[in-house]
Formats: structure tokens, C-alpha cells, sequence
């Protein structure tokens, strides 16, 4: 088989997962901007992030012939000091033409507070001037309703966002439709615990359709699985789904996303 | 896929959490009783699995989600704890 790992946060993971994942069938890597498990105490240390990001990272794939992209941004979680996090969006556009760029990402909420909406919509604001493509998060369990719904009240305030061109990720059954019937795309996170399952995923992949849909792992450094994109594979074939229904959910629909962007382009 | 075999794939993991989520209730009832929202929303999630329809996932999740739609003033802290107290709920 083969698929697109969307989103995965490669900085907090050892070397094998990449070698795992290449022998999985993962052909290419997005690595969206996030928290680092600990505030960082300056936009300096964001600088070397991005650095991280886009220069030492790709080059930890290149050995094992996986292309890496990447999303930049400063994380929800460290938008509640309003003055650190503009310093860090003024950074961004300096990083926006280097090669592995897609766009915009991990934005949007964590506790749904005042400070982080006006980060969020500082960034949406950078995106749109920049042309760039948005990887949204939506917060986690009891703040994850309310606060898609107030990411979908910024994106759609202003006009210059292009719906098919923004993911919005992390969504359950209680968020997904709203999403989709707004014309985004919608990601769905297999992560233990907080997330979702492999089998509530391909419940969600029945009822809501293929369309403008990926899965990903979301890995880091919490305990996350970087395999769990091929095991939901195991599950839809459980579920009797033949090969080019798979392909067409963990490939082909995650590389007509990406592929808005000029710079995503696989090996081969 | 029809009921038997849906059944065959998933009947022995569901009896698995059916049974973990009735140990955690009666291991609640052991301990020193105390007020906790989360029990409490938890309790009027379980309801959601009897009523009918083809949703219920989609309603306990909504049962153990905020209900509001304003912004918050400031954050309580970076994480989530999977609940929201019943009495905030409009």
C-alpha cells in the first residue's frame, strides 16, 4: 500500500519511525508548526524552530527518500502572550519561500480564549496576504465544539479564504459536518486516548464520504502512534473495503489537498 | 457489512469497554464520595447510548462538550479535562 502521512510533528520522534513509516508505504510527510510540550521563552527560540523545520528535518527524511513538508505558525497553546506570538508571526514570512512550505499551520484554538482569537485571526490574516494555504487545529474534547465553531466564524469573516484550501483537523462526529458543509476540508486525528480510533474513523469515512477527507496520526511526543494512517488501512480492509478505496481515502485525497501548493511533489 | 458480521468484527471489544466503563462506576462508588462535574456529565452521557437514533456518538460527545459561545476572558491552563460542568450549561 501506500499513503500520505498529513500530519505528523517529526521533531519529537526517533529516527526508526521514519524507517518504519517508508516501509509502510508512507510517500510523503507534513509536519505542521506545534507545541513543544513547554512554552519557549522567546521568538528566537521559534527562529530555530522554523530553522528545524524546514532545513535539519527534510534532510532526516531525505535519508530514507521521504519527502518533508512542513506548516509554520505559533501553536494556540502559546497564544495567550499576545506579544510573543506577534513577534513570532513576524518571523514567518522570511520562512514562506523555502521549499518544504506549504502554508499556515497548526492555527487556531486551545482553550478558546480571547487572546487566542486574536492570534488566530492575525494568522489567517498573514495567510491571506501571503496566498497561502491553512492547516487549522481544533482544541481538544469539551473546548473542541465550541471552539470549531468560532474557527469557522474567522474563516469565513474574511472572503479572501478559499474554503478548499484550509484542512481543518481533529474533527470528531459532533464537528465534522459542520466543516464540510461549510466546503472545507476535514482531517481525522487516530491518536489513543484523546483523539479518535481507527474504527470511529471508518464510521466517520461511511457516514460523511470520502470527499475533502485525510487521516492522520498526529504523532509527537505524547503517546501517539506514527503507524496509525496504515493501520487504519487494516481496519477499512476489516470493513471489506478493496484496495483502490484506500488508496483514493490515504493517498490520492491527501495529495489533491496538498497538491494546491506548486511546492508538494512526490518522488518518482 | 450486515449485523452478524459487524458483530463478529467488534461485539467482543464494545462487551471489553461496556464492562471497563461499569468497573470504572463501581470503582467511583467506592471511593469517599465528592461533588465532581465530571461524573455528573458523564452520568447524563451515558443516557445518550439509550435513546434511539443514529448519532449517539455524535451526542455524547456533545454532552461532554461547552455549550457557550463566547471567547473566554483568560486561559484556566493549556489543558482539557473531557467534561463541562452541568450547572455552566445553558
Amino acid at each position: 500500500m501506500r499513503y500520505i502521512e498529513p500530519h505528523a510533528h517529526m521533531v519529537s520522534r526517533v529516527t526508526d519511525d521514519y524507517l518504519a513509516m517508508v516501509m509502510a508505504g508512507c510517500a510523503a510527510v507534513c509536519e505542521p508548526a506545534f507545541w513543544a510540550g513547554f512554552d519557549r521563552g522567546s521568538a528566537q527560540g521559534f527562529y530555530d524552530y522554523f530553522c528545524q523545520l524546514t532545513d535539519y528535518e527534510p534532510r532526516r527524511a531525505a535519508r530514507y527518500q521521504l519527502p518533508h513538508f512542513c506548516w509554520l505558525c505559533i501553536n494556540p497553546k502559546e497564544a495567550e502572550d499576545i506579544g510573543l506570538a506577534r513577534e513570532v508571526i513576524a518571523l514567518i514570512p522570511q520562512f514562506l519561500s523555502r521549499d518544504n512550505v506549504l502554508g499556515i499551520g497548526e492555527i487556531g484554538l486551545n482553550k478558546n480564549t480571547r487572546n487566542e482569537l486574536l492570534i488566530l485571526e492575525e494568522h489567517v490574516r498573514l495567510a491571506a496576504d501571503h496566498g497561502q494555504m491553512i492547516l487549522v487545529h481544533t482544541p481538544h474534547l469539551e473546548d473542541k465544539w465550541k471552539g470549531t465553531r468560532i474557527i469557522l466564524d474567522v474563516l469565513r469573516a474574511d472572503s479572501r479564504i478559499n474554503p478548499e484550501r484550509v484542512i481543518i483537523d481533529h474533527v470528531e462526529e459532533h464537528t465534522i459536518g459542520m466543516v464540510l458543509d461549510a466546503g472545507f476540508w476535514a482531517g481525522i486525528t487516530l491518536y489513543p486516548e484523546s483523539k479518535c480510533t481507527p474504527a470511529r474513523a471508518v464510521d466517520m469515512f461511511e457516514t460523511a464520504g470520502a470527499a475533502r477527507l485525510w487521516l492522520n496520526s498526529a504523532c509527537d511526543w505524547g503517546q501517539s502512534d506514527p503507524l496509525a494512517v496504515p493501520k487504519a488501512a487494516i481496519e477499512l480492509r476489516r470493513r471489506g473495503y478493496p484496495d483502490p478505496i484506500i488508496d483514493n481515502l490515504l493517498f490520492e485525497n491527501p495529495r489533491k489537498f496538498l497538491s494546491q501548493s506548486p511546492k508538494f511533489r512526490l518522488n518518482g | 457489512m450486515d449485523r452478524p458480521q459487524l458483530l463478529d468484527l467488534y461485539f467482543l471489544d464494545a462487551r471489553a469497554r461496556l464492562i471497563d466503563i461499569a468497573a470504572f462506576l463501581d470503582r467511583l462508588d467506592r471511593a469517599a464520595p465528592a461533588d465532581d462535574f465530571r461524573i455528573e456529565a458523564f452520568r447524563l452521557a451515558l443516557r445518550e447510548l439509550d435513546k434511539p437514533g443514529p448519532d449517539r456518538a455524535r451526542r455524547v460527545l456533545l454532552a461532554l462538550s461547552d455549550p457557550t459561545r463566547d471567547p473566554a476572558a483568560k486561559s484556566p491552563g493549556k489543558g482539557a479535562c473531557g467534561a463541562f460542568p452541568v450547572q455552566s450549561q445553558p
